[in-house]
Order: structure tokens, then sequence, then C-alpha cells
């Protein structure tokens, strides 16, 4: 194919890529968009597979079919794993990236120095850097949320830690910047392997201080760095589509990230080197506060004679699997005229939009699905706000208490509802370690329990039946 | 930052063109992504992963091509990688999505309806 052919085809595949983005402004059209980006990469990957320089198909239709492989169970693993999954695929992407560039620049040394300019080298070793830490960092990311054994959970912090980190960011730089200068320097061959080792261990040392309550938004900046690891390499090959797609992915990543930073008051530094969830200390009780605990019988009734009820999930509604019985409720309480809706909170779950996706599994109706900056104005009109499974985002410490931890993070006002049912499995605070004075207002009352259950409870007294006590 | 040094010219990789594509690609981005709806940022994060797996293109040149066999390799993992992503990507980004439904047509599949909403 010539080169204008296949440039053409470039062209309308990066069409198509925008696209596909495009169409996910509204659930409506969003499958359209994946079947644009599906036509589009067919048509980059044919393109490119018929270009003259092409020879040896064999090698290519093995690592096609072993990907294949490896995709297709990797898209079955089930809604709460997602998260895992985009890591594993971040770190697929970076992994990608940091070989490509490691092999053109090996290619060139050897077979064409004169390719190594100053501006190829900058962008090789932007793409090694940004391809070789995302693996290892998204790995940790990765491994951390599949809560694998060896990687503590823990945010893992040690004095010096961030001078630490930046002193060998540091080395790689300088040796970098020593390769741009001179790529073909006989030691060039061995300063390369320093930063592609430098890029590894500063991705797993830039994760291990994270917790979990940051994943989303450490998921986010390691997909930016995914795409401008894509970027990079389109530089390196002179590729625009690269270049294109790797931007996207680049300014999607950027935007969740600084969704999820506004979502929990916090900067991008703060959540890389700040280590959440360690430098604050859980405060010893003062005085002993009380929960007033509610029966199964005493909530459903309350609930039958609401209006409107707002349920509140959180990560804890995953973990305990509650979501179809969250919808049975749904369905119960519609059935009764009463209005339910569910107010989502940015960082509710372990990615941005994990807990829509969850509860859209579930067969809840998205068009139920609220915005916390949507719902907010509404909730003194609430009659019954159904925390489920969620703390952090609900506790009005964030608004109040200068010494919080999570003062000034947006909150979902659920104290402003008319009454409060919040279901907890323990008496233990929160991720953030963090009490909640939500669970000791007047008009809280607790349902001690697993959320499966309690929320199993509710609907068999719905469903047997109105006006049992 | 500016490349070419002087001594043997190398063919002019196109930088100021590549860059402007990057600077403007970043806009479009930007804009297109801003408006996603947020209830579907996590298929957007598994659709724009699918997306830049378009790495796929650069690891074809390079497993494909008269290259050393070392080098070859790394293509070919890199490849595999590429590829893993985009079958993951777009296939749990379509499962995902077949999952969001509105209320008033229960047992109808996603986004077949939807002329408004």
């Amino acid at each position: 194919m010539t080169h204008g052919l296949v440039q053409f085809a470039y062209i309308i595949a990066t069409a198509l890529f925008v696209f596909a983005l495009h169409w996910m402004n509204t659930p409506a059209t969003a499958r359209r968009g994946v079947y644009a980006g599906v036509v589009g990469m067919t048509i980059a990957v044919v393109a490119t597979w018929a270009e003259p320089e092409v020879i040896h198909h064999w090698w290519i239709v093995g690592a096609l079919i072993a990907g294949i492989i490896v995709g297709v169970p990797l898209s079955l693993v089930p809604l709460t794993a997602v998260p895992q999954r985009t890591a594993l695929s971040h770190a697929f992407g970076g992994l990608a990236a940091g070989l490509v560039g490691t092999a053109k620049y090996y290619l060139w040394l050897g077979e064409g120095p004169e390719n190594l300019t100053a501006f190829r080298m900058v962008a090789i070793i932007v793409e090694i850097i940004l391809g070789f830490l995302t693996f290892t960092g998204s790995l940790m990311a990765a491994g951390k949320l599949q809560e694998v054994k060896f990687i503590p959970q823990r945010p893992v912090t040690y004095p010096l830690q961030n001078v630490t980190n930046l002193a060998l960011f540091g080395v790689a730089a300088v040796a970098g910047v020593a390769l741009v200068m001179n790529p073909t320097a006989p030691w060039a061959a061995f300063a390369f392997p320093l930063i592609i080792l430098l890029a590894l261990m500063f991705g797993v040392l830039l994760i291990i201080p994270i917790g979990g309550a940051d994943m989303p938004t450490v998921i986010a900046i390691l997909n930016a760095y995914a795409g401008l690891s894509a970027v990079a390499m389109g530089f390196v090959l002179d590729n625009k589509l690269l270049i294109t797609a790797g931007a996207l992915d680049g300014s999607s990543g950027l935007i969740l990230a600084i969704i999820m930073c506004k979502a929990m008051n916090r900067s991008f530094t703060n959540v890389l080197f700040g280590a959440f969830g360690q430098v604050q200390q859980v405060k010893a009780g003062g005085e002993e506060k009380v929960y007033k605990a509610e029966s199964i019988e005493g909530a459903a009734q309350v609930l039958e004679q609401a209006n409107l009820v707002v349920v509140i999930p959180g990560y804890g509604m995953a973990v305990a699997q509650a979501q179809h019985k969250v919808r049975e409720l749904y369905d119960q309480l519609k059935k009764r005229g009463i209005a339910v809706k569910f107010a989502i909170h940015p960082v509710a779950g372990r990615m941005p939009g994990h807990m829509n996706v969850l509860l859209a599994e579930a067969d809840i109706p998205y068009t139920d699905l609220v915005e916390m900056d949507e719902i907010n104005p509404d909730m003194p009109q609430v009659d019954v706000a159904l925390v489920v499974g969620a703390n952090d985002v609900v506790n009005p410490a964030a608004r109040t208490e200068k010494t919080s931890p999570i003062y000034g993070m947006p909150i979902i006002d659920a104290d402003k509802a008319r009454t409060v049912f919040a279901i907890k499995r323990s008496k233990n605070p929160g991720f953030a370690g963090i009490d909640n004075e939500l669970y000791f207002s007047d008009k809280t009352w607790m349902l001690f329990g697993d959320a499966k259950n309690v929320i199993g409870e509710l609907v068999k007294q719905l469903s047997g039946g109105s006006g049992l006590h | 930052m500016i490349p070419v040094q002087g001594g043997a010219v190398p063919p002019p990789a196109d930088l100021w063109s590549q860059l402007f594509v990057f600077v403007l690609a970043s806009f479009i981005g930007l804009g297109v992504i801003r408006r996603v709806s947020r209830l579907l940022h996590t298929p957007l994060m598994s659709i724009t992963n699918a997306i830049s797996a378009i790495a796929i293109v650069g690891s074809i040149i390079v497993t494909g091509a008269d290259y050393p066999e070392p080098i070859r390799i790394l293509g070919a993992i890199a490849l595999f990688a590429s590829m893993t992503n985009i079958v993951s990507g777009f296939l749990i980004t379509d499962r995902m999505l077949k999952m969001f439904k509105t209320g008033s047509k229960p047992g109808e599949g996603g986004g077949s309806g939807g002329g408004h909403s």
C-alpha cells in the first residue's frame, strides 16, 4: 500500500476515534462509539500491516492471537474487578510504549545513528520513562486493587520517601539528558538500560505510599501517563495517528484525574506525595458517642411512608455484593409509588464512574442515577436517605471540621434529609479512618449488619405485606 | 529544544507539524471528553484505553519489518500487549454499555432505542 493510502487510512481512523469519544456523551449513543472505535482500529491495523516494509507475517499473527487469548478473558471479569483490569491495561499500554521505544533506539543505534536526532532522543527518553513507569506503577495499582497478598494494602511510607523518589527521578533525568547529547557514545548502550531500570523502580515507589481511597485518582493519572507515552511513541515513529490517539487518551486521563481531585478537594501533588490514610491518626475518642440502632421492621415502616427516597451507595455496597438486593428494594418502593433516586459521589467506588456501572449491572435505570451536584439542592426534600456502604462521602465533617483530613471535600448532604438510615457492617470507622458525625445525628438510625442481608431483610418486610410491626 | 544538529543532516522528522497535531488533538480531546456523561466514566476509561492501544501500528512495523531478531522480539511483546488492550478494552466497554438502560422499557437492550434521551 502506498504511503498516501496509509496516511488516508490513518485520517479515517482518527476521525472515527474522535466520533467514538463524542458518542460517549450519552448512554443512548455510547455503543455506537464502540463500533466506531473498532472500525477505526481495524482500518489502521490493516493499513499498517499492508505496508511494504512489513515482511514477517507469522510473528504478527502469533502475537495477535496471543493478545486475543489473553484479552477475551480480561474482558469478562466481574464489574467489581474493572478497576484492576483497567490498571492492568494501563500497564500493558505502558509496556508496549516502553518496548517499542527501546527497540527503536537499539535499532537506530546499530543501523542508523543519524536517525537519533536530539528531538527523537528526547521523545524516546520520555517514551521509555513514561512507558516503564506506567508499567510497574499500574501493576502495583492493579495488585493493590486485587488485594494481592505480597503487595501492601496500606500506604507504605518511610523517612525521606519523597526525597528518595525525586533523587531517583533526578538520576534518570540526568542520564536522559546525557543520552540526548550523546546518543551514540560508547556508554550509551548501558545508560539506556539504567534509565529503564530507574523508571521501573520509580513506578513502584510512586504507588506504594498511596492508599486505597486515592485509587480512583491514581488510575486516572496512570491513564494520562499511558496516553502520553503513546504520544511520545508517535513522535518517535513520526506517526500522527499515534499522536492523536495518545492525546485523546491523555486528555481523558487528565480530565478524570482533575474531576477526582476536585471531588476529594486535593491536588495532584497531594495525592501523589501526600500518603493519605497514613498521616492522620484516628482521634482517640474523647466522649463516647452512641449510635442509635433501628430494627428492620421500623426502617421498613418509615420507608413505606416516604415520598422520596435517596440511596447513597459506596464501595461497601459492591464489596457486600448488595447491588441486586438494592435493585429489589428499588422495585418494592417503586411499586408503592415512592420515588427512588441514587446519589452518586464522583469518588464512590474504586475508579471514576465505577458506581454507575455497578448499579447499571443491577438493572437500575441510569435515569435514576443522579450526580452529587444535582441531588444536593434537593436533599432537604428527601424523606429518607439510605446510606449503603458509603462513609466518607456523607461525612459532614468535610463541611464543618477544619482539622479533619477530609475537610473541604464536597459531600452528598445526607444529613439534610429528614431521616437517615445508614447500613454499616461494624462500628469501626471508614476507609480514611475518620469518625462520621452523621451516624450520631438525631435523625440518623443505624442498621447494623452486612449490607446484602440488611437490604434483603428490608425487601422481605416490604414484600411481606404492609403495616407489619 | 529545536532538534536539527549541524553536520550530518538526518531526514527532517516533521517536528513542528507533529507538535501541531499533538496540541490540536489535545484540545479536541479536552473538548470531547469534557462532555462525556459522568455516568459513563468507567466505560470511557476502557474505550480510551483500547483506542490508545493504537500503539499496535508501531509494534506491527517493529515486529514485521526486516530488523534484527532481538528487536523484533521486543516488537512482538509490545504487539501482544497492545492487542490484549484492544480486545479486552472494546469488549468490556461494550459489555458495560449494554447494561445502561432507561427505566421506560424494561427488558429492552441499551443503546438501540434512544432517539432522544
